[in-house]
């Protein structure tokens, strides 16, 4: 349909269009049209995407000045491909001579676009990589043009080149839609590499799709992500978790296989410069002038040999001659070897110990002799030097980079960091298993440099309650922050809060609860008792790995489990992905056949952070327990700390936050449209207290009636038996009287006409 | 014109007939095999036709000429229906080349469904013979409602194969006698069977080892003493044991079989849940960067070269072998065969393409999870058909299960049962009898059962009166109308069943007929509700 938007003509792939989406794309329209960054939460299940991608879209035909050059940021490769999919259909839908003129495209790793057949079998993205390095890196390339016999070169990169040379790349690659898949199939029907054709084509497309860390991890935003121009408008799609995102990619942990692993990097690269230096001692004397000259890098970088780069910020690398003393290879080795030395000592501890950034570079400068100046060129300093020796499996020398980033980041920032080391794990403290952390404690950090590069920046999410944190947490200031609620043309979602099982007595997760027989009974049965009442699919979540493991496991012994595969067939997520990923196929597929399938997941795990449960294949979500983080972990007390001096952030507030945000997003899964219903229960007696259950997003907390707010295992399934036969009846989609929950063309145009006459 | 009478005793009784001049016909409905008619049109002025024929080998038969189409299907039904509860004669295959009123042109295959339904369902007849005879509702209005039963029908030729069972067999769980140290373990060949297909590693051990190098009792007592190992997380005894045994230690070890076909699924798996190409595009995670320990995260150390198998992968893989089903179905008889026929069934060639990118099957998918249902027209699901081999022992003892599971012990029920002797139970019949007697048709149940009849009909009427909403033709605003007509009806029979009931009995009537009057007046208010709703709207045609 097209319709008229405040004087913008929007092509909106469906028939109808709900309400949300309407006032939705006004608000997003005020963004673009002030060009400022937004904020907005829209409840899921209301097509937020479709919203999204039909406005910008339609903003930038509208205005010819104006480009399409959209950045959409997912967090997950799934969820690329569901974006990709939406956009086809929004394409399909725009004037013919539009749709012929656009770019749309995904960009993943070359684990997953690869068609070279042996580099793509290698099991690890990291081997991968090194592939490709192995048969693509220049000198390996140089090499094979003397010596074309021994030398393997992959013909999808050859002619990849020959076609970037030549300047036709776009002859490849007409304009349309390319999920992954289609980049592949594409690659080996021309027999052109995927990943660098769309590694370059993003330039010039008019969508990419990616995920966020090629915008916000400057390891790889600076690689990939380097010349976006200021006009792009950005996208953080499922947003609510981009502060622990910002966080962990500024983050280093050193344990003892890394110092291990550095040490045989560092024998190997010895090797390496002896070996040169009888044959080819030329090329380490040319590294030195060029250090001398002031260059870190060699300016521009073929392609294809381009690694990860600098952990720090563009802004905060220093564009100066590399000091003098870390010049010469021999000697920067030494440097190298005195800091993992020291490294390796303070690893010896016996007790936890935080030390602020400065602190720690000083103790370096006093034990190792290694100045500040030097820590911050490391990085620099090494990759100069792995290509000179034209070192290509990167993967082995993970290890000595990630010394080297630690090196760099800590000779960087002073504030917003700690380092924290521990002897063990607090939860296992028999097990002897020393780290050193880096810890970022200030989103805003790795976050700040894309707000001030692009003019509009959306981030969106079901979840952004309360919605004044983000701002104080990314410091930023939108010109649009808003919270929608969902106009429901019945009441397709369910919540409640369960807080005392069949026997009357309370459940919680509480850690002195957790373990308690009866409260694993009560939560077992509670399982069993839906299950028999519930058709098609159900998701569970759990607070952790360990507590799912104990509770499946006493279920089992209990004979719990076997009563419930009675009535469906039970799905374990796993810290395998594979295994996950094949165990939720199986459950798709026995939830489409009638079977029925249970699927127990993890709050915060990765399942959780994705996956839609949507239609049959959710039709009740559990949520067993209050997802807290671990509280007596020192990286959260020190993030906590931080929090509150900075932000004046109180630590019990941030907490709070923090776990019912993931128990709204483990629930909020189940929707996807207004015809779709689900319930959703909380199992534990501390969501009835009111200062936890308010943290939860407006369009949840809507629904939930007080007498649903205390109950009991055999009331909840009296309710549940209830809500099910109500969302059997049929009922008229488009909402009764004034309040219209699905808007046609017409409504719009007599809207419109209404607004006029006022 | 004549008149034509058909009775239901199988029999045309026809006074007189345009053709055959002041003749009774009276035929055997017997020998009538089969009936065509004409279709009518209104280009071509040709009277509705109606041709019973008798044996085709002897000829014959008659024809009706009626005065309309109407009066014509009405007979052409009933006799259709006739012949159906007449056993046709194996040679004569009903033909049907049936024309209905409307355009809707109906294959023999499709009217011999229909046919067969009604035979089958007596209770189907007699709503069929109420409503679509009655005028009601039109054939094809009838059947629409009932498209699933026609599909099963049409979908029962496949053979139903019983699957896994839903619990885990696999699973045996040792029983130990309490005096001695020993433990035992109890196998039939279905778990035999189930462990084969959950474990293919044990499955190829098994066709390896047994009977040339160890014999099949050995092969299970090594097998158990394995998995007693695991249970009991014996970590420190399973190394050593398997360091010493190489056969015991094949079943300590991860499965290499399963992890060559996890490797070969996942990439066939469904791109909007595909986990592992998200652990490939991830570089904040790499080795050593990121934060771990932060309360988030668990470390999980899987170091060790003997399996940490743990009761997750058991579940999802015994989930996943249910699901997939038995490929072949052999007598399981002793545990030689069936690890032949599993390795048979086994041997279908793997795809040998490395991932599929061009598959349609994969962008539908992707297409249906992304798309929002309701900003859109509809699309209907395949459904598989559900096909239980004995339904009521399925229902039965999903209820015993139901039963159990919720803690309710029948036991209580039992006792009761049992302690009522033969002579108690025979005594309490005959009064049940006598009373009968004295109380004649009078009873209460009678009454109820009169009423109970009406319900079907209720629930018929019902179904077709819902689905009709919102109003969208006039088709379905005539339909509507005689909806409402019968149900009035009705209405009206329940009403007199209450008053005529007898008073000491009036209150249970009335308690049973009280769903069903309630039931009627939501669609009578629903309908004037849309009445008075269209009236103030207004203009629009039909009021909708």
């Amino acid at each position: 349909m097209k319709f008229d938007l405040e004087g913008l003509t929007v092509h909106f792939p469906y028939a109808a269009i709900y309400p949300e989406q309407h006032a939705y794309m006004g608000e997003l329209k005020r963004a673009l049209d002030a060009r400022g960054h937004a904020l907005l939460e829209m409840p899921t299940g209301t097509g937020k995407t479709a919203a999204l991608i039909s406005l910008i879209t339609s903003y930038s035909l509208a205005n010819p000045s104006r480009p399409l050059r959209l950045i959409y940021c997912t967090r997950t490769v799934h969820e690329m491909e569901k974006t990709l999919a939406e956009l086809r259909l929004l394409f399909a839908h725009l004037p013919a001579a539009a749709s012929r003129s656009l770019l749309a495209l995904g960009l993943s790793s070359r684990k997953n676009l690869c068609v070279h057949p042996q580099a793509s079998a290698a099991a690890a993205r990291d081997s991968v990589d090194t592939a490709c390095r192995r048969l693509t890196a220049s000198w390996v390339r140089d090499k094979a043009a003397s010596d074309p016999d021994s030398t393997p070169l992959c013909d999808f990169f050859e002619s990849f080149d020959r076609a970037a040379a030549a300047g036709d790349l776009a002859s490849y690659m007409p304009p349309g839609v390319y999920t992954l898949a289609d980049l592949r199939a594409l690659g080996r029907d021309r027999r052109i590499c995927p990943y660098f054709l769309a590694r370059q084509m993003v330039k010039y497309a008019n969508v990419v799709v990616y995920s966020y860390q090629y915008l916000i991890d400057p390891k790889v935003a600076s690689i990939v992500s380097r010349e976006m121009q200021k006009e792009c408008v950005v996208v953080f799609d499922e947003a609510h978790n981009i502060d622990n995102v910002c966080i962990e990619a500024l983050s280093v942990s050193i344990r003892k296989q890394t110092l291990e692993g550095a040490e045989r990097n560092l024998r190997r690269i010895s090797q390496e410069i002896d070996r040169f230096k009888a044959t080819d001692a030329n090329r380490l004397r040319a590294e030195y002038n060029r250090l001398v000259d002031g260059l870190a890098q060699r300016g521009n970088l073929p392609i294809s040999d381009a690694w990860l780069a600098n952990p720090a910020l563009p802004e905060d690398i220093l564009k100066e001659a590399v000091p003098g003393n870390i010049r010469r290879a021999e000697h920067f080795l030494a440097v190298l070897r005195r800091l993992v030395r020291f490294l390796d000592g303070r690893l010896e501890t016996e007790n936890v110990e935080n030390e602020m950034p400065v602190a720690f570079v000083a103790s370096i400068h006093s034990q190792a002799g290694i100045d500040q100046k030097m820590l911050r060129f490391c990085y620099d300093r090494l990759h100069s030097l792995m290509l000179t020796l034209e070192i290509t499996d990167t993967d082995e020398f993970m290890h000595i980079q990630t010394i080297c980033d630690f090196a760099t980041l800590i000779g960087t920032y002073t504030r917003g960091f700690s380092i924290i080391i521990e002897p063990y794990d607090e939860r296992m403290p028999d097990i002897r298993d020393p780290v050193i952390q880096l810890s970022c404690h200030d989103a805003s950090l790795a976050i700040q440099p894309v707000f001030e590069r692009f003019q509009t920046v959306v981030i969106t999410s079901g979840t952004l309650s309360p919605i004044d944190l983000y701002p104080r947490l990314l410091n930023f200031n939108p010109v649009i922050s808003r919270s929608f609620t969902m106009s429901l043309t019945r009441d397709c979602i369910c919540p409640m809060v369960l807080t005392r099982g069949s026997d009357q007595l309370p459940v919680s997760t509480k850690f002195d609860m957790r373990s308690d027989p009866g409260v694993v009974r009560n939560y077992g049965r509670l399982l069993l008792e839906m299950a028999s009442a519930v058709p098609d699919g159900i998701v569970c979540f759990f607070v952790s790995y360990s507590y799912m493991d104990g509770i499946v496991n006493s279920w089992n012994e209990m004979g719990i489990l076997q009563d419930i595969m009675q009535h469906k067939l039970v799905f374990i997520e796993t810290p395998d992905v594979v295994e996950t990923t094949l165990a939720l196929d199986n459950y798709r597929k026995a939830c489409d056949c009638g079977r029925g399938a249970i699927f127990f997941s993890v709050a915060r795990g990765k399942v959780a952070e994705g996956i839609d449960f949507d239609r049959h294949y959710g039709r009740l979500v559990i949520m067993f327990g209050v997802p807290f983080q671990y509280t007596l972990s020192r990286i959260l007390l020190a993030r906590l700390e931080y929090l509150r001096e900075t932000f004046q952030i109180k630590e019990g507030d941030f907490l709070t936050f923090d776990a019912l945000r993931q128990a709204a997003q483990c629930v909020g899964r189940v929707i996807r449209s207004k015809a779709d219903y689900g319930m959703m229960i909380f199992a534990d007696k501390r969501y009835s207290r009111h200062d936890k259950r308010s943290k939860l997003p407006g369009w949840i907390l809507s629904h939930l009636h007080d007498a649903h707010l205390n109950l009991s295992t055999d009331m909840a399934l009296h309710i549940a038996r209830e809500f099910l036969r109500r969302m059997a009846q049929p009922y008229d989609k488009t909402g009764s009287g004034g309040n219209k929950t699905l808007l046609t063309e017409e409504d719009l145009q007599n809207m419109a006409q209404d607004a006029m006459e006022m | 014109m004549g008149s034509m009478t058909i009775g239901a005793k199988t029999r045309i009784s026809s006074p007189s007939l345009p053709m055959i001049h002041a003749m009774k016909l009276n035929v055997d409905f017997r020998s009538i095999k089969g009936h065509k008619f004409n279709k009518v049109d209104g280009s071509k002025p040709a009277p509705p036709l109606l041709n019973l024929s008798k044996d085709s080998d002897k000829g014959g038969g008659y024809m009706f000429e009626f005065d309309n189409v109407t009066n014509r299907d009405l007979s052409r039904d009933f006799v259709g229906k006739q012949q159906g509860t007449i056993p046709p004669k194996p040679n004569v295959p009903p033909e049907n080349s049936v024309t209905s009123t409307g355009e809707e042109q109906l294959s023999a295959a499709e009217m011999h469904r229909r046919m067969k339904l009604l035979q089958e369902d007596s209770e189907l007849q007699k709503l069929h013979m109420k409503f679509v005879l009655g005028n009601i509702l039109q054939e094809s209005e009838f059947w629409a409602t009932r498209k699933n039963l026609l599909d099963d029908e049409a979908n029962k030729g496949s053979k139903q194969r019983p699957g896994f069972k839903s619990a885990m067999l696999a699973d045996v769980r040792p029983s130990a006698d309490g005096r001695t140290n020993k433990v035992t373990f109890s196998l039939t060949t279905e778990i035999i069977h189930q462990i084969f297909a959950e474990k293919p590693a044990v499955h190829r051990a098994f066709l390896d080892f047994v009977p040339k190098k160890m014999s099949e009792k050995d092969f299970w007592t090594k097998y158990f003493r394995a998995e007693y190992l695991l249970r009991t997380k014996n970590t420190v005894a399973a190394t050593a044991e398997a360091a010493e045994d190489e056969e015991l230690a094949i079943f300590l070890k991860n499965d290499d079989i399963l992890a060559k076909e996890a490797r070969l699924k996942i990439k066939r798996v469904d791109p909007t849940l595909d986990m592992e190409a998200d652990a490939g595009d991830d570089y904040i995670h790499l080795p050593d960067h990121g934060i771990i320990r932060d309360g988030i995260k668990e470390t999980i150390d899987n170091d060790g070269e003997l399996a940490r198998r743990t009761l997750s992968q058991d579940l999802n893989r015994h989930a996943a072998v249910v699901l997939e089903g038995r490929s072949s179905d052999v007598e399981l008889t002793d545990t030689k065969t069936v690890a032949e026929a599993l390795a048979r069934s086994k041997k279908e060639p793997p795809s040998s393409s490395i991932s599929d990118d061009t598959n349609h099957e994969r962008l539908v998918k992707v297409a249906r999870m992304t798309e929002i249902e309701d900003l859109q027209a509809p699309r209907s699901l395949p459904y598989a058909p559900l096909c239980i081999k004995d339904p009521r022992e399925y229902f039965d003892s999903q209820q015993a299960n139901a039963l159990r599971s919720l803690g309710g012990n029948n036991d209580g029920r039992h006792a009761r049962n049992c302690r009522l002797s033969t002579d108690d139970a025979f005594d309490h019949l005959l009064g049940q009898i006598s009373s009968i007697k004295v109380n004649g048709l009078n009873y209460p149940v009678i009454q109820s059962e009169v009423a109970l009849k009406h319900w079907a009909a209720i629930q018929e009427l019902l179904r077709h009166f819902w689905s009709s909403y919102p109003i969208t033709t006039s088709v379905l605003y005539n339909k509507v109308q005689r909806i409402k007509d019968a149900m009035t009806q009705i209405y009206q029979k329940l009403q007199d069943i209450k008053e005529s009931a007898q008073p000491d009995v009036r209150h249970e009537i009335s308690q049973l007929v009280k769903p069903m009057t309630q039931a009627l007046d939501a669609a009578f208010n629903h309908d004037l509700e849309q009445q008075q709703k269209s009236s103030k709207s207004g203009n629009k045609p039909n009021g909708f």
